[in-house]
């Protein structure tokens, strides 16, 4: 296991946060994952998405332009299968279509945008929220954005590597696996319901 | 980008603001619009940054509305007051540093070539006249030299705008300017001259005061520069902002440069150019 020695936390972490990568956190080998700093197995990680997703008050999946357009048979199967899993949390959705900076303001009740995600956050009274289907370069700005001057805390399934600066992520997340988290949020929500 | 592309995944279409239902319902992707039919289709920039009655406003949704095939277009842009608004276009395009538009659109076009063999990708160069006709000259004219086959489009608004008003070398002899209070010292450059001697087969200027014709000129740009080699068009750009005059004037002055001959409205078309506008004329003729 690696020692923690910058946990990355739900903020706000005040203007010019650090980047979790310059501070040490480096990205997981495949099979692992990244919680709040901490390298861990997978299956670990899955299981804390699902405690935080059943325990937020209000969760939010943002979508972004990877799976939002029908570009290909890939991301509309992986649209389909994102969309399943905001059903059985439930979490509502917030869409990222594109990065286009919009003046003179987005509408934060229907859309996130990468370069002022927390405008959406605060306006919706977001506790948790996931990104997924982003390009790497704006996942990591919104997030870092989003951990400098939210209280929320962000989650996001990634494609590619992952991003240090979410609280959770997981990497190489196509369909297959976000169903298989699915069936993680599924079991856990039913668990919780046995527990009531 | 491809035009049965521009859809929305299944199960978002709802969820999706109002403005991408509409750019996928309305927008102009796969559907050849042109100029004369602005106002009926969604448009590919609707909200800019750009001051009142900026002539690059104008120009821009005009060149965008000529565009042969938007979703198979890569604009490449680079630093000025043109920048500003591309962020707002819904169409890909890339900003480069400074000056470097023409070699970044270089790159872009033969990596294009080669993942897309069997597609038409037009890449299209959108600057300023600082970016292109001054920082940016050598890298313009040796794309140029190198026959790419990019089109390069200058939005002159003759002089550095959004840096409060300084002269480039595409203002006029004697123009005055807030930080060239003295009036500039030398003649404005000949650019679609140096073009046409630079390479370029097809070269062109015109101002948005004639929108039908710089909608032509665009699109006939564009398709020659897919199939011969580089195209260059020029089209002026009133600014009021830094040549004082009141936005709503910027087309009466537009108009009036093109009437008095002091911005030329010229047209080269190289053998081979009109050759192939030729055989375009025959098959776009109303039967």
């Amino acid at each position: 296991m690696q020692k923690v020695d910058y946990p990355v936390l739900a903020g706000p972490e005040g203007y010019l946060s650090p980047s979790a990568a310059s501070m040490g956190v480096v990205l997981p080998d495949e099979g692992e994952a990244l919680v709040e700093g901490r390298i861990v197995p997978e299956e670990e990680a899955m299981e804390k998405i699902a405690e935080k997703l059943l325990s937020a008050k209000n969760p939010f999946f943002f979508p972004g332009p990877l799976i939002l357009w029908a570009w290909n048979e890939k991301a509309v199967e992986k649209a389909k299968a994102v969309k399943e899993m905001t059903e059985v949390v439930p979490a509502k959705i917030i869409p990222m279509p594109d990065y286009r900076p919009k003046y003179p303001t987005i509408n934060p009740r229907e859309e996130i945008n990468p370069n002022h995600p927390n405008l959406t956050i605060w306006h919706n009274k977001i506790d948790v929220c996931v990104f997924i289907g982003v390009h790497c370069h704006y996942a990591n700005l919104a997030l870092k954005i989003v951990r400098g001057g939210t209280n929320c805390y962000t989650i996001a399934l990634c494609g590619e590597y992952g991003h240090e600066d979410a609280m959770i992520t997981l990497r190489d997340v196509h369909t297959e696996k976000v169903r298989q988290l699915t069936e993680v949020i599924k079991r856990a929500k039913a668990e919780r319901k046995g527990r009531r | 980008m491809s035009a049965n592309i521009v859809k929305i995944s299944p199960g978002f279409e709802e969820i999706m603001p109002e403005d991408y239902r509409n750019l996928v319902k309305d927008g102009p992707y796969g559907r050849g619009l042109d100029v004369d039919k602005l106002g009926t289709f969604k448009e590919l920039i609707e909200e800019h940054p750009l001051c009142a009655g900026c002539g690059l406003a104008l120009s821009l949704r005009l060149i965008l509305a000529s565009l042969p095939n938007p979703e198979d277009t890569v604009i490449v842009g680079t630093t000025g007051c043109n920048s500003l608004s591309f962020s707002q276009v819904a169409i890909h395009n890339i900003h480069s540093l400074f000056g470097n538009q023409n070699a970044v659109a270089t790159g872009l076009k033969r990596a294009l070539k080669i993942r897309f063999p069997q597609k038409a990708k037009d890449v299209v160069v959108i600057g300023g006249d600082g970016g292109i006709g001054d920082i940016g000259l050598g890298m313009v004219m040796h794309s140029w030299f190198r026959r790419e086959k990019i089109t390069t489009i200058m939005l002159d608004n003759e002089s550095y705008s959004n840096t409060g008003g300084q002269e480039s070398g595409m203002s006029c002899e004697g123009a005055v300017l807030n930080m060239a209070p003295t009036g500039k010292k030398f003649p404005k450059i000949s650019l679609p001259e140096i073009a046409r001697d630079a390479g370029c087969v097809y070269s062109a200027t015109i101002t948005p005061a004639s929108p039908k014709r710089l909608g032509k000129v665009v699109k006939q740009a564009i398709l020659i520069a897919r199939e011969l080699g580089p195209t260059y068009v020029q089209i002026y750009c009133p600014c009021p902002t830094n040549y004082k005059f009141k936005p709503q004037e910027s087309l009466k002055r537009a108009k009036e440069k093109e009437k008095d001959g002091s911005y030329p409205i010229k047209e080269y078309l190289s053998p081979p150019a009109k050759e192939f506008v030729e055989g375009l004329e025959v098959v776009n003729k109303p039967r």
